[in-house]
Order: structure tokens, then sequence, then C-alpha cells
């Protein structure tokens, strides 16, 4: 057996590859449905958080502030452990799929709370004041003036963070959500083959390339010709 | 003599340490234009802001049309719809068109219609000459356009009073003319304006009344004529021989 026999043996073994196709598809469709569900709450509870600190409540932008800074600074995986393993002992159990859907989708939304916040700031003083000299009140200036522009700036960012954490539902790995590389490494221990993993990370490929091409669509259709 | 549409009293405001409005008294009486001219410096932008409360005076009173705005009761959003204000850097909407940008208080404030709006809107664009460019966007109008476009916005909401905060001072000047002769016609209209400006040109044909302010304070005020040619302060003299040159 020649190396290049070896090394295709191990890392593209056909027999392998059509025995796990099946589970590393099963895992596929887990990942796009954590992936979802994490970009559809992550975002929503980050953009809410961003307009509530507009309104500048002090003791409520503290809170926010706190949560957003513990969630950017504490590994995602370490409070996947933690919420797995260490919840339970509270009497809260969840499945692994929550644990995974709720851990990304705050740490998602921490981080784009910080982004649309740093948004809402670089709208310029002068687009307040000309909106309120109308007579629009502080929230109609916020919601048709303010955010949309802020938004727009954001989107670059928010896309890059949001495909980020979306990538992280490879963690549920360690907690035994069906995705793909659970499903991957499973078959790497039953066959001691490489192959389910390079056909992993195959999936992700074709998952996420389209998503990079979207985003990149989204940023161009909403980039304007700035004043 | 008429009420005046705006009359402000002992207005105070401080940023700070700074004492920027040591007790301003001014009053504009209707369809009258006063001017206010002053070195950088001596409080006049802010004087227009705290008109309109964007800047919030420290103490003083302001009075719009006999209504108290300095009454904690007074429904702001209510007074600034009757207060136009146009700024020297435009400050339109980047992500609405030039009728979205004027449509959208009429609709939000006034509550019209969409389709009622639109109608005000392009009446309003074509009185300041753009009725053709109601579909662009900001970044696609010269300054001067985005200006006058600025203007329709706050006048389509049928102010009584119009802040005028530096609008031609971040023209280039073969701009400056048409968003002077928007003024003009507005004035013709029988609009009341206060205008912050250094068009001194502008002020001698249109003003009815000029007031020099310097160091957070009304220093002299009167008729342009009298204004650049025979004032009793000599640092209105000094000031006025010095811009208008």
């Amino acid at each position: 057996m020649t190396d290049l026999d070896r090394f295709l043996a191990t890392f593209l073994n056909p027999a392998v590859a059509g025995q796990y196709a099946g589970a590393i598809a099963a895992g596929v469709l887990v990942t796009i449905e954590v992936a979802v569900a994490v970009l559809v709450t992550g975002l929503a509870l980050g953009l809410g958080l961003a307009v509530l600190r507009a309104y500048r409540i002090r003791p409520l932008n503290a809170l926010i502030v706190i949560f957003v800074d513990v969630f950017r600074a504490l590994p995602p995986l370490v409070v996947i452990l933690l919420a797995y393993f260490g919840l339970p002992n509270v009497g809260v159990t969840l499945s692994a799929f929550a644990v995974l859907w709720l851990v990304l989708s705050l740490v998602l939304a921490a981080f784009a709370e910080e982004i649309v916040w740093a948004g809402i700031l670089s709208v310029r003083k002068g687009q307040w004041d000309a909106a309120r000299s109308t007579g629009l009140g502080f929230a109609q200036t916020l919601f048709y003036v303010v955010l949309p522009q802020a938004v727009r700036l954001a989107i670059p960012p928010l896309t890059n963070r949001a495909i980020a954490t979306t990538k992280n539902t490879a963690l549920g790995s360690v907690i035994g959500v069906g995705e793909i590389i659970n499903q991957a490494q499973t078959a790497v221990a039953v066959t001691g083959n490489a192959t389910p993993l390079l056909m992993g990370a195959l999936a992700y490929i074709i998952v996420f390339v389209p998503v990079l091409i979207l985003a990149g669509r989204i940023e161009r259709r909403f980039a304007w010709r700035r004043a | 003599m008429p009420a005046p549409i705006l009359d402000v009293r002992a207005l105070r405001k401080s940023f700070g340490p700074l004492e920027v409005l040591k007790g301003i008294d001014l009053s504009v009486r209707p369809q009258e234009l006063v001017f206010l001219v002053g070195p950088s410096g001596s409080g006049k932008s802010t004087l227009l802001r705290c008109c309109n409360r964007l800047e919030e005076p420290d103490s003083g009173s302001i009075r719009l049309e006999g209504v108290e705005l300095m009454d904690r009761a007074c429904d702001l959003n209510a007074a600034r719809r009757r207060i136009g204000m146009v700024f020297q850097g435009f400050n339109l909407y980047p992500h609405m068109t030039a009728l979205g940008n004027v449509t959208l208080a009429l609709r939000k404030v006034l509550g019209k219609s969409r389709r009622e709006a639109e109608e005000i809107g392009r009446a309003a664009l074509d009185r300041v000459g753009l009725a053709d460019k109601a579909a662009c966007h900001p970044g696609e109008l010269s300054g001067g356009q985005q200006q006058r476009v600025a203007i329709a916005r706050a006048v389509s909401l049928e102010p009584t009073l119009m802040l005028f905060d530096e609008p031609t001072s971040a023209l280039d000047p073969e701009l400056v003319g048409s968003v002077l002769a928007v003024m003009r016609s507005l004035r013709e209209a029988g609009m009341t304006m206060v205008v912050v400006s250094h068009e001194m040109r502008f002020a001698r044909e249109a003003a009815d009344r000029v007031v020099f302010m310097e160091g957070g304070a009304i220093v002299e005020e009167g008729p342009p004529a009298a204004m650049f040619t025979e004032a009793q302060h000599p640092r209105t003299r000094a000031f006025l021989q010095e811009i208008g040159r």
C-alpha cells in the first residue's frame, strides 16, 4: 500500500462515505435547524436590547452592559457546559438542543446589541435634531430615522458575527446534539476512519458558502449613497 | 402693533461654566424677518436652538403665539411642528428619498394619509424648484438642492415661524443663490423668519431687523439700513464693516 493509497483510504474512503452519508445529512439538518433558530432569536434579542438601551434608563442600561460584557467575554463552550451539566442541579433540565440554541442565541444577542448600539451612536446628532424639530417624538425618531440608518451601518459586522456564531453550533457535539460534527465523530469512533470528518467539513462548506453569498447580497442591498 | 409670534424673555443658557446666553429678550412680529448676526461664539445659534428647545434653556420664557414653551405641561412636539427649522448641515434623512424626507412628519406627526402627504410633499418640493427630484436620495443631490429639500420638509408642515441656522454656510458659493432665492420667496409669501447667517447682502435687502449679538447678549438691533450705516455701538460698527466688506 502506497502512502497515497493509505491517505485515500483514510480520508476518502468510498465505503465509509456511503455508509455514513445519511448520518451526516441528518447532522446537516440539525445544524441548519439550530443555526436558523439562533439567528432569529439572537438577532431579535440583540436589536431589542439596543433599542432599550437607546432610552438611556440607567439601571436598565447597567444590566444590559453587564449581560453583554459577560456573554462576550465567556467562551461559548464554557456556557454550554455550565448550562447543560450545571442547570439540572438546580432543577432546570433542558434538552441538549435547547441548551445549544439558548446559549448561542444569548451570545449572538450580546454581540448584536453592541454592534447595533454602536450603529445608533454613529448616526449624527443632526438627524435627531432634524426629526425632533418637525415634531416627531423620541420613539418615532428612533424607529423611523435613526434605527434604519444604524442597522444599515451594522449589517456588515452583524453578518460576520452571525456567521461566526452559527458555526459554533459545532460545540453542540460535546453535549450530544446530533449536528454535523457529532455525527461525524460517532462515525469516526466506529470506523476508525477520518472520511466522515472530511464529509462534515464539506457539509459546512455546502451549508455556509450560500450563507456567505447571501450575506454579501444583503450588505450590498442595504448600502446606500451617504449624504 | 400686532402681538408677537415669538416672544423670548430673559433667556439664559450655560454650557458648564460658560454662560452662552445672558438673559436674551427678543420679540418677533408676524411676517417679520429677523437677522441674527455676530461673531462666532456669540450665542446666536444657541439662541435659535433654544427657541424650539432643541437646546434646553436654563431659565427664561419662550412664548410662541402666546403659548409658553417653558411650561412643564407644554406639548413640545405640538409646538415644534409650528416652528420649522433649517440647519447648516441640511440633516436630510439619507435612507429616504427627497419626497420621503418631506412626508415623514406629515404622516407621523400630522397623521395624514400617504396619498395626502405625498400630494403636499410634491407641492412643497415644487415650491423649492425640485419637483423633478422627488425620487432622489440626498446623496444624489447637490448641497443647494439638499438644503432646498430641507426647507421643503420644514415648510410643508405649515409652520408659523421658520428658524434658519446658517443655511448657506456649508454650501459652495455658486449654490448659495438658489437657497437664498427660496428664502426670498418664503419671505414674499409672508413667512415669519429668524435667520442666523453671514449673508449680509441678503440681510440688507430682505431683513426687517438686524440683531447684533456678542458674548451671549444682544448689543444692538435696528433696521438693516440703520445698522449697516449708523450703528450706535462701536462693536456693531466694527463687526458689520468687517463682515460687509
